[in-house]
């Protein structure tokens, strides 16, 4: 059973500029996934693709496994049978609340339209607010009738851009969870674009880890944050800092902190230079720890500290503790290594 | 992941897809029809150049002989002098409006706009009314003096290059008034503040520090004035001025030298192009200017003693001088000769004015929403081209462009004509060139650009995503303007529509030359009454024309709190319009 959507090998230009280069990825019906990268790394550029908005110069994307762009060649995105929910909402804000979730639904009779407008207000919590404006209503319920009314015409495929970025820490947090519910529930498929990690974390069942036009890592999100495969990845996700170190004849790794060794293979010979990925989780604070480091700097986060730790050539560290273990810049830190997965690039 | 190889394969099933999944391969008609548009306006610019350079009879040696240098020579001086008197004006009133506080300021920050309601040749035949021998501030004079002939004092020839200059600077100062205005409304307060922090007193931060950061805006601002100098002839023929309008005039409609007129044609498009080219670097410039965000806490300091006086005096004097003055001798000439100006003709030549007004206004913004529309659908630098081109004509003086219009419609009249004569035995006469077809395609070519900075305004107010779900939503191109597009922007469409109007109301020299025979327009009626030296009769036609001009001035100042920016005659009413619900449609309201 091929994928509901595959996209293969696409690339797109603007004004000569590559914005994305061949790139590919299969999206699996049912499946929730992430397009995450800084901005400017053309995430968005294969979502307008994908919706038709954005013509190929290379490769094309089939739905369902039927062909809905290709070089010199798209569907109109009006027949696309898929849906799009925007940072800004993108509200109709001449039509109520009610006609903007129907919107979509113009082909089915009256009746029809009326009976699901009422269950996806209803489902996304906004039952009773049919005769609302757009402008009535805050950004937190706006963004819910926007997806309410991307919904509602039961697409194939749901596209989201940037969704959660125009609200506020907590409600982004509590809407991320609902929206996610949601999807299960229905079973949606979902491909949503994202330079928040924290978004791509929460939602994603598969991560795109994009950059320069290209996917990077195309993986679980744990795998993204443990197992980047590019220097990239690892730089872009999360914190760390990279480690100087040496392949040993037996395949480890020697470096200034210890000698290092994953649970992952690596594909260095021996005597190779490398730099190997140390997260602050890795480096786990412990006052009867024998291996010490010189406190350089300290960022006080609330529930934890994160230590920028010196070691004696310099190369520099990050730990995190609790926010409890108050220690001065200047003192030595106990610190015992945790490292499971063990990152490990050329040098 | 696929591999490249499985790409080409589907690239492959692609071609063998059935063809209904496809839209036919056609050009998209949004993009073709913007590409006619601006083919179209252009045609006119190109047909002057061709029969400028391959004339079929050179009077180009003659020209430059005879009458051109002088003719050239005149414009410069017009240009020059206008171009100073406006600048003076413009910006002397536009700092004492927005720096200091006054009696009346805020009155008069809106009543200075008032003058661009009144068009130059209207307020050229009322000055000379009232300033000449035979008039009432001379025959004052005499019986206060004494004085009986002439020869017994001096008093000033308003009919000559300075009344042209004084008069037009009356009238057109707004343009600069309303740019400097803006720009010294965005320019940040601190600078001035740290100017004078650094010890440099008030008079030498305007030169070192407001001045120039607000050139490019006044740059743009004369630029447009100037554009509206070149473009006048109601006044330049009035006052015997031999500029490069009133030569076209004289070569083709007196001497009948079509080729002569599409000469001196090309040569003011030469003005043309250097005004279009200051304007375009103004506004170029300004962008990298526009300094003050959001923390632009600027107070108005207020004058004391007689400074407060002065002030008032000088930012009234243009309004009493290029309103208050000509508006009241409108009215009292109108309602003095009311009977003898209401007939029969009079309501004709009303009626005429306003049905080629509204067709025309109707057209360009049907046109400006189809050239902005294709522009949101396929954003390619050749439909920016396109929409630049279309947006041309406002440049090009309403003279320099009849030639242009009509050359291609006589072509195409003769040539129908020819071929019925040829094949049917009869002629068809002039279809296009000699009637009313011919003034409202010049109407249209030249408001253009009012109306697609109006609406492109407007359209760009609708957040794009807007479009994407429409689209997505299962609503096509077309569906998806009319549904969603025109309910935003339909209030920013109306306004350019009415600017685009009261242009066409106003047009005097294009009117003047394309008008079939027997056709009379409110401003041709006025034009020949007024040249006659009968401006009482013509006093109810002008009047009209004003209070039609105040629509946009009305329009202008009730926006002018923000910082209205200002693109031609009192155009880009986009910029000016404010959608009620396109405001800002997308803006979350804060959640607590």
């Amino acid at each position: 059973m091929p994928a509901l959507l595959e996209v293969a090998a696409i690339s797109c230009q603007y004004d000569q500029r590559t914005a994305v280069a061949n790139t590919s990825f299969n999206l699996e019906e049912g499946m929730l996934a992430c397009l995450l990268g800084p901005s400017g790394c053309g995430k968005t550029t294969v979502l307008r693709a994908i919706a038709g908005f954005q013509k190929l110069d290379a490769g094309s994307i089939h739905l369902n496994g039927r062909c809905i762009s290709g070089v010199g060649a798209n569907l109109p995105p009006e027949r696309r049978n898929l849906s799009m929910v925007f940072q800004d909402h993108a509200l109709f804000p001449h039509l109520t609340v009610e006609k903007n979730v129907a919107a979509g639904l113009h082909a089915a009779p009256a009746a029809e339209q009326r009976e699901t407008t009422q269950l996806m207000l209803e489902r996304v919590g906004l039952a009773g607010m049919n005769r609302r404006y757009p402008h009535e209503l805050s950004g937190g319920q706006q963004q819910r009738v926007a997806l309410a009314r991307a919904l509602a015409p039961s697409p194939q495929l749901l596209l989201m851009d940037e969704p959660f970025s125009n609200l506020d820490l907590d409600l982004r947090e509590k809407l991320r969870q609902e929206v996610r519910n949601l999807l299960k529930d229905i079973g949606a498929t979902c491909l949503l674009v994202t330079h928040d990690q924290q978004d791509a974390f929460t939602f994603g069942e598969r991560v795109g880890v994009m950059k320069d036009g290209a996917i990077e890592q195309w993986d679980t999100a744990y795998r993204v944050y443990h197992q980047p495969v590019t220097r990239f990845v690892a730089d872009f996700i999360g914190e760390g800092v990279f480690l100087d170190g040496v392949v040993s004849p037996d395949h480890q790794i020697k470096t200034e902190l210890a000698v290092l060794h994953g649970l992952r293979d690596h594909r260095y010979p021996p005597g190779a230079p490398v730099k190997v990925l140390i997260r602050p989780d890795d480096i786990i604070h412990d006052d009867n720890s024998p291996r010490s480091a010189k406190i350089k700097k300290r960022t006080f986060r609330g529930e934890n500290y994160l230590y920028t730790l010196s070691l004696p050539s310099g190369a520099e560290i990050l730990s995190l503790a609790p926010s409890h273990h108050n220690h001065a810049v200047g003192e030595n830190l106990g610190i015992v290594l945790d490292i499971d997965h063990l990152v490990v690039f050329s040098g | 992941m696929t591999s490249t190889e499985a790409a080409t394969q589907r690239r492959g099933a692609l071609r063998a897809l059935p063809a209904r999944w496809w839209p036919p391969a056609r050009p998209d008609p949004w993009r073709l029809g913007a590409f006619l548009v601006a083919a179209v306006t252009v045609l006119p610019v190109i047909a002057i150049l061709l029969l400028a350079f391959f004339p079929s009879e050179n009077i180009w040696p003659h020209l430059l002989a005879t009458s051109l240098p002088g003719y050239v020579a005149n414009t410069l001086i017009l240009l020059l002098g206008v171009g100073v008197s406006t600048l003076i004006t413009g910006v002397t009133t536009a700092h004492l409006i927005t720096t200091y506080e006054f009696p009346l300021r805020k009155s008069l920050e809106w009543l200075l706009l008032l003058p661009l309601a009144v068009p130059a040749y209207v307020i050229a035949y009322l000055y000379t009314d009232l300033l000449e021998f035979a008039g009432p501030v001379q025959q004052t004079l005499r019986a206060l003096f004494g004085w009986r002939l002439a020869g017994d004092y001096w008093f000033p020839e308003v009919r000559g290059m300075g009344g042209a200059i004084m008069l037009m600077g009356l009238v057109l100062y707004p343009y600069v008034y309303l740019m400097a205005r803006a720009s010294f409304l965005e320019q940040s307060g601190y600078l001035t503040d740290v100017s004078r922090l650094m010890g440099r007193g008030p008079v030498n931060t305007f030169f070192y520090v407001s001045l120039p950061i607000a050139r490019p805006a006044i740059a743009v601002g004369v630029a447009l004035a100037l554009m509206e100098t070149l473009n006048d002839f109601g006044t330049v023929d009035f006052f015997a001025v031999h500029t490069l309008t009133a030569g076209l005039y004289d070569v083709w409609l007196n001497m009948g030298n079509l080729g002569g007129g599409a000469q001196i044609g090309a040569t003011m498009l030469a003005f043309v192009i250097v005004l279009i080219s200051l304007e375009y670097i103004g506004r170029r410039n300004r962008r990298f200017y526009q300094s003050a965000g959001r923390f632009n806490l600027k107070t108005r300091r207020p004058l004391a003693g007689g400074a407060r006086w002065l002030a008032l005096l000088l930012c009234a004097l243009p309004v009493v001088f290029g309103f208050v003055v000509p508006a009241g001798l409108l009215l009292n000439h109108a309602i003095g000769n009311f009977h003898a100006s209401w007939t029969s003709e009079f309501r004709v030549y009303a009626f005429n004015s306003l049905w080629v007004s509204v067709i025309a206004s109707v057209a360009c913004v049907v046109l400006a929403i189809g050239v902005g529309y294709a522009r949101r659908l396929h954003r390619t630098a050749s439909l920016a081209a396109a929409a630049r081109i279309a947006s041309l004509g406002y440049a090009v003086p309403g003279a320099v462009l009849a030639v242009g219009v009509i050359i291609p419609l006589a072509a195409f009249d003769n040539a129908v004509d020819a071929f019925f004569r040829a094949r049917f035995g009869f002629g068809t006469g002039l279809l296009l060139s000699g009637t009313s077809f011919a003034i409202i395609f010049t109407y249209v070519i030249r408001f253009l650009a009012v109306s697609i900075g109006a609406v492109e305004a407007s359209l760009g107010k609708v957040s794009e995503s807007m479009d994407m779900a429409a689209r997505t939503l299962g609503y096509g191109a077309l569906q998806t303007l009319r549904r969603f597009h025109l309910p935003l922007i339909k209030s920013g469409v109306l306004t350019a529509a009415l600017i685009v109007f009261v242009d066409c109301m106003k047009e005097l020299p294009a009117t003047l030359i394309l008008r079939p025979f027997n056709f009379e327009t409110l401003a041709t009626h006025v034009y020949h009454f007024a040249s006659d030296e009968m401006i009482e009769r013509s006093a109810l036609g002008a009047l009209f024309i004003v209070l039609a001009g105040l629509i946009p001035v009305i329009i202008l100042s009730r926006t002018i709190g923000a910082a209205g920016e200002l693109s031609r005659t009192i155009g880009a009413a986009g910029e000016l319009s404010r959608p009620t619900a396109a405001g800002n449609p997308t803006a979350p309201s804060p959640e607590r």
